[in-house]
């Protein structure tokens, strides 16, 4: 009996220990040593795996570059793969500290779920691939489709909207990972395969004949995909938005890994404030001053790294298109770092 | 000297003995420290509940159950009741639950008959079949049920052909890789007079068999129970179809655009998952059958001859029912194991309560708390029905001693 009474208060008191748990994610971080970082399963161009179990892509280097401003190490970071089933979940529980995992930012997701949208490092929309073989040309043609999708999307909600506001049926074929959907399309379980168009095109690169399917033209949707933190640490949630932040501006101010030390002896004061060069720096993070140069010279600016990742640099070759720069026409933009 | 105690020690002893005190008495002790326990089990759980509540508040999670009358707008392949992308989020709950059932449900049919028919053919004299049916049961057990729904799914279904040229049977059933068309009874008012024609049947039968027993025990005489019952079922409602015209159209499916239209299909990953789930649990209720019917002793056997009983008379009046003993509480957890197992569907986007309510509508809530509550608290419910159920019939089939 005085053994159960015993257990049950540890139990109790161990509860309650949960329920005051405090402490910054920064500082868990600093403890940890490393990021954690939730990821994608391996998808081409956002987060691909080498043979070693090497991590690269557009969507690894968020989290390289939140490793490099805090720990002045961009390889500091532990990745967990997570579905689009298991995402938020994840991040809410704590098991990840930043969700980096080409996730839409939507309303609910920013106001409901306790999360926070960053920003988009990749700007997409939702559109269709279909087999050759149908002879469809048009989103429009699709009425009696079976249509393959990714369960837990916003995706999958996108697809209802679009068939209902058109008047048209479906079939909905709903798997938890994307090589799941793309094989069940590759083997005709469904005739459409429907995504963001980033994934479509990396998708269709893993099919058993690539030119046997098309990317068809509409976008249905817009999708912007970026990094998620938890809500309610505004410090987290500043480092990780001021480090994509200063890849987007380093592009701006034309630093790159290779030439960053050169401009550092040059006498712009814009990059000069930018590297930590100057004092009286206007950045308030909790981090080594010289946090900018740090993701410039080890992870890159936005350029380098959509290039090598899903770029001209890639199997992919996406065009910049609505990620590029503000004054080439495109949506990425940062705020002034001063 | 005299001892005052000593002295009175006649007189207490004839007298009842005094209340213990409280504390020593050991049944009120032990209710004490039973109020005890479950008051703190009761604070416990209190604590949880509130500290849970406090804690997704506090990270700005929404909470309760309000999402389940907001709209879901997001497809299921297999629906058993109406729904549509416009349907509320609840509702996703009784389509995901219902597709479980059908499954479980259908599995158990199909892994019972199976079983059992494997179970005899193992206990079959000709060395080719019982050779037979122990490779069966020894391959297929061995293998775990989730390889054995991938190979259902990723290995046979893929060569199925597409829509377009799929298997036909007389352009009725056809047979491709997005499943099984078949033509779909369309009803028409009258119709619900057949069903009532079945009911009818049904109720007829047992009363057959009922008097049949009596006369049986009264008399001695045999009566055919069998076939009178198999021409009361099929005859009674099949006279009524046709006396009120014939109230029964068929929907014949058609390859319109890509796919099916009309008629019923099938959907390959409810065959995969039923295939796989029911032979895998079958291979499990061969071996009960087999080691419930030799668990007969021979005697018995030799006994019923002895009388004059005719073989497969002694199977069914004197073997299986000492058999069904040994085989039903086994069975029910063979059942529930097929019941739980159902959830592994979701590796192959077959939509039950896991893929739908506990998949598509958590991540679109994000409400995970509530919705995987709900999830266990379902397979509990369907878990604890199951083996009432079968604890219910286990108690009619127990011997009865007399």
């Amino acid at each position: 009996m005085k053994k159960l009474l015993l257990s049950a208060a540890v139990l109790t008191a161990m509860v309650a220990s949960s329920a005051v748990y405090a402490g910054t994610t920064l500082d868990a971080v600093k403890k940890n040593g490393a990021v954690k970082c939730g990821i994608n399963t391996p998808f081409p161009g956002f987060a691909n795996q080498d043979e070693k179990g090497n991590w690269s892509g557009l969507d690894i280097d968020v989290c390289r570059a939140v490793a490099a401003a805090v720990f002045g190490d961009a390889t500091k970071v532990k990745f967990t793969s997570l579905t689009a089933k298991e995402r938020f979940t994840a991040l809410q529980s704590g098991e990840v500290d930043l969700l980096s995992r080409n996730s839409t930012g939507t309303l609910g997701r920013d106001t409901g779920m306790g999360l926070t949208f960053i920003g988009a490092n990749y700007y997409d929309g939702q559109g269709f691939m279909v087999k050759n073989s149908l002879n469809v040309k048009s989103a429009k043609e699709l009425d009696g489709a079976s249509v393959c999708i990714q369960s837990g999307t916003t995706t999958e909600l996108n697809l209802a909207d679009y068939f209902r506001a058109n008047n048209m049926k479906f079939e909905p074929i709903t798997y938890e990972k994307l090589d799941e959907v793309t094989k069940a399309f590759d083997e005709g379980r469904c005739d459409v395969l429907t995504s963001d168009q980033s994934q479509l095109y990396s998708n269709r690169i893993t099919l058993k004949d690539p030119a046997s399917a098309t990317v068809l033209p509409e976008v249905i949707s817009k999708e912007p995909l970026g990094p998620f933190v938890r809500q309610g640490d505004d410090e987290w949630m500043k480092i990780v938005r001021w480090s994509y932040y200063a890849m987007v501006e380093a592009e701006d101010l034309g630093i790159t890994s290779a030439n960053i030390d050169e401009k550092a002896k040059g006498t712009d004061p814009n990059i000069k404030r930018f590297l930590g060069l100057e004092e009286g720096g206007d950045a308030n993070l909790p981090l080594d001053k010289k946090w900018a140069y740090n993701i410039v010279k080890q992870v890159g600016n936005y350029a380098e790294s959509f290039e090598r990742s899903v770029g001209e640099g890639s199997p992919l070759k996406i065009k910049r298109g609505l990620n590029a720069l503000w004054k080439d026409g495109g949506l990425q933009y940062s705020p002034p770092f001063r | 000297m005299t001892d005052p105690n000593l002295s009175a020690t006649p007189q207490t002893l004839s007298t009842v003995p005094s209340k213990p005190s409280f504390w020593n008495d050991p049944q009120k002790r032990a209710l004490v420290f039973q109020v005890l326990l479950v008051i703190g089990i009761g604070i416990l759980l209190w604590f949880i509940f509130s500290n849970t509540l406090h804690n997704l508040e506090k990270r700005g999670i929404r909470t309760g159950f309000d999402f389940l009358s907001r709209p879901a707008g997001f497809g299921i392949s297999q629906t058993l009741i109406p729904y549509t992308e416009a349907s509320t989020f609840g509702r996703t709950f009784f389509v995901g639950l219902l597709n479980t059932l059908l499954v479980a449900g259908l599995g158990i049919i199909f892994a019972t008959i199976l079983g059992f028919a494997v179970g005899i053919a193992r206990l079959s004299t000709n060395w080719l079949i019982s050779r037979i049916a122990l490779v069966f049961i020894e391959t297929i057990r061995n293998i775990p049920p989730l390889l054995q729904i991938l190979f259902w799914y990723r290995a046979i279904l893929p060569l199925l052909p597409g829509p377009k040229d799929s298997m036909s049977l007389a352009e009725l059933f056809y047979l491709h890789k997005r499943g099984l068309t078949i033509p779909a009874p369309l009803t028409e008012p009258a119709f619900v007079w057949t069903l009532w024609a079945v009911l009818g049947a049904l109720v007829l039968a047992f009363l057959i068999a009922r008097w049949a027993k009596y006369r049986r025990e009264s008399t001695g005489q045999q009566f055919p129970v069998f076939w009178t019952v198999l021409v009361v079922i099929i005859g009674l409602p099949t006279l009524v179809f046709f006396l009120t015209g014939s109230p029964l159209n068929w929907d014949i499916p058609a390859l319109r655009g890509f796919n099916f239209q009309g008629g019923l299909t099938v959907i390959p990953e409810l065959t995969a998952l039923l295939l796989a789930l029911s032979i895998y649990t079958a291979a499990f209720i061969a071996e009960i059958v087999r080691s419930g019917i030799q668990s007969v002793y021979k005697g018995q056997t030799e006994a019923a001859s002895a009388l004059g009983l005719r073989p497969n008379r002694t199977l069914q009046l004197v073997v299986i029912p000492q058999a069904m003993r040994v085989i039903i509480p086994q069975l029910t957890s063979q059942y529930l194991n097929l019941t739980k197992n159902t959830s592994l569907g979701v590796a192959i986007g077959y939509p039950d309560l896991v893929n739908v309510f506990a998949g598509t509508t958590l991540n679109q809530t994000g409400q995970a708390v509530e919705i995987i509550f709900m999830t266990m608290l379902v397979y509990l419910v369907i878990s604890l029905v199951i083996s009432m159920f079968m604890n219910w019939y286990n108690k009619r089939m127990a011997l009865v001693e007399r």
